[in-house]
């Protein structure tokens, strides 16, 4: 089976890889790219530990085609936030406790930092139906809620 | 090492935990990051039947297929001698384990494995798996506990004869045991009481439900050394089991522990890594073997569904004198449910003079059944739980009086014997009573729900060391894997002891060569255990410290006292800080290092309350959780927002346990709800807040009065939860899960009854 | 001289019942020894990992050396280990 090869821009650098057509965007990312940041739950689209922004939308890297990326712009856990800062929601999460194994934090992450760049003020409910795609087994969501609201508040430059 | 009150700096606060930045910058290793050079991808097959004979496999054809290293069956597992691995809150029969990696004779359940392959490419490894011939002779098979008990019920192991019972059976049947806890007279508590009320029970099997499926990269040497990386509770007990299977010395295998995504009692046990040094070893190669989501569902250790039965006397002053309680578990393919958690712990949070609790272990054609937080207690308490509440109703006592009425306190003999130190049963239920959430309004269809919940906490077996770096650092070995914030907890304590704070601590999990024995991450021991293994090694170190500086000031050892990260001069105001000491080391006897490696008793029993609202939608029987709060005694919380944290989580779980997780099988036995679409676990969407009220009634057999916090939240959402449908629609819900069909059919059922009444 | 309690199943199979009794033994290891003299076959059973022992309410999962006094209560309980 001939390979595809793709050309694409992953967390701002221009990316080539080949890959095999049923191969996922999470596998190309995970075992060709080297970027394990995003994990795999089920590779179903129902846990959202692998959640990444393709032109801005969070899609499940389990349920696209690697070879879908051509062309689009894919953002992962390793593109949020810089090597001396943490993005807000990143600082959230470790502030307010908001993990406990970590597993399913990078997808978390990366969900509610596109949530709020689209809806800087969420209200709980939307945070809650947002995240809704992702599984958390440890906290309960309540630290991840408040993490999320404490981020937003930061980000529009009101203290917590 | 006890309790002793004093003044804390850190014990108490909430620093950001040492490895946050890791697993927010997705940078955390867990056991599928990991790869190796020349790396072969493994695959499993697994029987698509429930219970069958094999009577070949023929694996020619897939041994044959380019790019294929190693292929394995159960012939290549040599059975090891019988014996017992200690495994936390488990206990694994290594024979069992044998049987359970690689199916020999027989399959047990849908999913068991019966060949693994070893590739160049998962894609040519799992075309492999399609060429492999096996031939099943197909066998009736039984699920349920209760008809895995009758005598006509379809027969697992044909050398299985119950244990427990006089005189000894003459047939093997699917019970493989009986256990017996009780006291008193219970006809004379039933003649005492003025209510008696009886009912049955049923729960279905659920999964631990962790995010992270297992996964393993194992590399066997040609020498015999061989080196496993994956993600379990504890490197040790992954090692001692390996080495049992494998007929391995203890010093060959390094194991290292990859962070853990979640665990919950799941991960203290083995599926894949035998298999992939089984694998490494045929081929030469390093071999990275994971499971899908539905291996996870369908062939790792989910827990008991129940069947049971709860009988409880109680006179008109609200007296309980009297319970009997029978507990029937799945064990899964083979003999060790925890039934005898839930028989010894149902009644635990009472003190009740009369006791006859019977509980049965049952083999059944599902996946051995393995450790799920607080393993069998939830439910046992749901069962409990649920006839006090209707006590209580009968006898128009509020529901926390009822339960504080016949709380067990310091002094009360536990069900299972001893008799009870310190413990916030008390506390917990009147904090409850007193906080607002017990006073707030309820609304049409809505009600609230009180439940209690008790768990015994276990200590074992922890090492630490603690060493003193040059510029006043300290480097804190320690080797149980955190899965919920333990590196803060351990490093926290260490700083209290040292007198600094908790950032001047760095931890680090180490592998199976680096440290000495440590039992898992599990019985919510490690903050109490390892924590006594962390304080008595930096105690350790605190000692050579003021060692060091007498030797420096040329005074006695007793001269010298320890406060605030420094030696000082107790007759005197020189003062040496741990960095000056640390400096001089080389010229003082080498450079300091604590340690500690120990056994821990007497962790103290965590006790809790629940506080549950709901709203019943009478069109559609879905369940909404309105509000929640916990209320548990965590000893003393050393991390609390990571206390809040289990609180929370363990409820969560619980809730989903109660209202729609369980796992559903087609006739022929096969798993039909192997995925997260259909194992519905609860979502952000699906919850409110979950107020956690950390109670701290000190546990006096460690020095900061530590308990375990992790497993007792999970004990009473489902009491809670049937106990607060009652409460909003008048129906009482014993057989779980309170899925919106089976809420919707039991209003209607009702309603006619109501109406034909 | 401790006293020791057989409750449960261990108080059917060796005592018919439940059963308080005086036994000297300053540690764990010395009672059992104690135990079997009284109740032959008990050791087995006492010494086997599914059992643990609580000493004045603490529990030990892996007692043997763990001190008994004169005054206290002991009992011999299933280890809370689920799986066999």
């Amino acid at each position: 089976m001939a390979k595809s090869h793709v050309s694409t821009t992953v967390n701002g650098d221009p990316v080539e890889f080949l890959c095999d057509a049923p191969e996922t965007m999470l596998d190309v990312l995970r075992n060709t790219l080297g970027l394990t940041g995003t994990k795999e739950g089920c590779g179903t689209g129902d846990c959202g530990a692998c959640s990444i922004i393709v032109d801005g939308r969070v899609v499940c890297g389990c349920l696209m085609l690697a070879v879908e990326a051509t062309g689009k712009q894919v953002t992962t856990i390793e593109g949020i936030g810089a090597p001396d800062r943490l993005h807000p929601v990143q600082q959230a999460f470790l502030e307010d406790a908001a993990l406990q194994c970590g597993f399913c934090t990078p997808g978390f992450i990366v969900a509610a930092k596109a949530l709020l760049d689209r809806n800087p003020d969420p209200s709980e409910t939307e945070i809650r139906y947002w995240l809704a795609g992702n599984l958390c087994r440890c906290t309960g969501y309540d630290k991840i809620v408040r993490a999320v609201q404490h981020a937003a508040a930061e980000m529009k430059g009101q203290p917590a | 090492m006890t309790y002793e009150p004093k003044n804390l700096r850190v014990v108490g606060t909430r620093p950001i935990r040492h490895d946050g930045a890791d697993k927010v910058t997705g940078r955390a290793n867990y056991a599928s990051d990991f790869t190796l050079p020349g790396m072969l991808w493994g695959r499993v097959l697994r029987s698509p039947h429930a219970h069958t004979r094999v009577i070949s496999i023929n694996t020619d054809k897939a041994r044959a297929l380019p790019g294929v290293k190693a292929v394995i069956t159960g012939a290549d597992l040599t059975l090891p001698p019988p014996g017992i691995t200690q495994a936390g809150e488990s206990a694994i029969n290594t024979q069992h384990l044998a049987k359970n990696l690689l199916a020999r004779d027989k399959v047990f359940y849908d999913g068991h494995p019966v060949a693994a392959v070893a590739a160049i490419s998962e894609a040519i490894a799992q075309q492999a798996l399609g060429l492999i011939e096996v031939v099943y002779e197909v066998l009736p098979h039984v699920i349920d506990v209760d008809e895995a008990m009758r005598d006509d019920a379809p027969l697992l192991h044909d050398d299985l004869f119950t244990e427990g019972v006089e005189p000894k059976p003459e047939k093997p049947s699917n019970i493989a045991k009986r256990i017996f806890v009780g006291k008193g007279d219970i006809a004379k508590g039933f003649a005492e009481a003025d209510i008696v009320i009886e009912r049955s029970f049923t729960t279905k099997a659920v999964h631990q439900g962790y995010i992270e499926p297992q996964g393993v990269v194992a590399n066997y040497a040609e020498d015999g050394q061989a080196m496993v990386w994956c993600s379990s509770q504890g490197q040790f007990l992954i090692r001692d089991l390996c080495i049992t299977m494998l007929g391995m010395e203890a010093s060959s295998l390094k194991v290292i522990p990859a962070e853990i995504g979640g665990g919950f009692g799941g991960k203290t046990t083995v599926y894949l890594e035998p298999l992939a040094l089984m694998l490494s070893k045929a081929a030469g190669r390093p071999v990275k073997l994971t499971m899908t989501r539905g291996e996870v569902l369908r062939a790792t250790g989910p827990h008991s569904g129940s069947s049971m039965t709860a009988k409880i006397g109680a006179m008109k002053d609200g007296t309980i004198t009297t319970a009997e309680v029978v507990i029937k578990f799945q064990a899964g393919a083979f003999p060790g449910s925890p039934v005898g958690a839930a028989v010894m712990f149902c009644s635990a949070p009472y003190d009740i003079p009369n006791l006859s609790i019977t509980g049965y272990d049952v083999v059944v054609n599902i996946p051995k059944i393995h450790a799920y937080r607080a393993p069998g207690a939830p439910n046992g308490a749901f069962a409990f739980e649920t006839v006090l509440d209707e006590l209580a109703r009968e006898l128009k006592m509020d529901p926390i009086d009822f339960r504080a009425k016949n709380s067990a306190v310091e002094g009360s003999k536990s069900p299972y014997g001893p008799t009870h130190g310190p413990i916030g049963g008390i506390e917990c239920l009147s904090s409850a009573k007193n906080h607002p959430h017990y006073k707030a309004n309820l609304g049409p269809n809505q009600g609230r729900g009180v439940a209690s919940g008790f768990w015994i906490n276990i200590g074992g077996q922890s090492a630490a060391t603690v060493v003193v770096n040059r510029d006043g650092t300290i480097s804190l070995v320690e080797g149980c894997p955190d899965i919920g914030g333990t590196r803060a907890s351990l490093a926290m304590m260490c700083a209290e002891v040292l007198g600094i704070v908790a950032e001047k601590v760095r931890p680090s999990i180490v592998d199976t060569t680096a440290i000495a024995f440590n039992d898992v991450t599990g019985g919510s021991r490690v903050t109490f255990a390892t924590g006594i293994a962390v304080v008595q090694a930096t105690e350790d170190a605190v000692r050579q410290m003021r060692e060091r500086a007498a030797k420096m000031w040329d005074i006695e050892v007793d001269q010298v006292g320890w406060r605030d990260g420094a030696a000082q001069e107790l007759n005197g105001n020189r003062s040496l800080t741990i960095s000056q000491i640390a400096q001089k080391a080389a010229k003082t006897g080498g450079q300091i290092m604590g340690h500690a490696s120990i056994n821990a008793h007497g962790a103290g029993p965590s006790l809790t309350t629940h506080l549950c609202d709901v709203e019943v939608d009478r069109e559609t029987g879905k369940i909404t959780i309105l509000r929640y709060t916990t209320f548990q005694d965590a000893g003393k919380a050393v991390h609390p927002s990571y206390v809040e944290g289990q609180m929370q989580g363990g409820a969560a779980q619980g809730i989903g346990w109660a209202l729609n997780e369980e796992y559903i099988h087609d006739a022929q036995g096969r798993l039909e709800n192997a995925g997260f679409l259909d194992y519905r676990m609860p979502v952000a969407s699906d919850l409110p807040m979950i107020d956690a009220v950390i109670i701290e009634v000190p546990n006096p057999n460690h020095p900061f009065g530590v308990r375990g916090v992790g497993e007792a939240p999970i004990v009473p959402p489902l009491a809670a939860i049937a106990n607060a449908i009652y409460d909003a629609t008048g129906v009482r819900m014993r057989d779980l899960p309170f899925s919106p069909p089976k809420v919707l059919a039991a209003l209607e059922a009702a309603g006619k009854a109501k109406a034909n009444g | 001289m401790a006293r020791v309690v057989l409750s449960g199943d261990l108080g059917r199979r060796f005592a018919g019942g439940e059963v308080e009794i005086r036994v000297s033994g300053s540690n764990v290891l010395r009672l059992i020894k104690a135990l079997e003299e009284r109740y032959p076959g008990i050791a087995d059973v006492l010494e086997s990992d599914a059992m643990a022992v609580a000493i004045d309410g603490i529990v030990y999962q892996d007692a043997m050396l763990e001190d008994v006094g004169e005054e206290s209560e002991v009992y011999f309980l299933p280890a809370i280990r689920g799986g066999r």
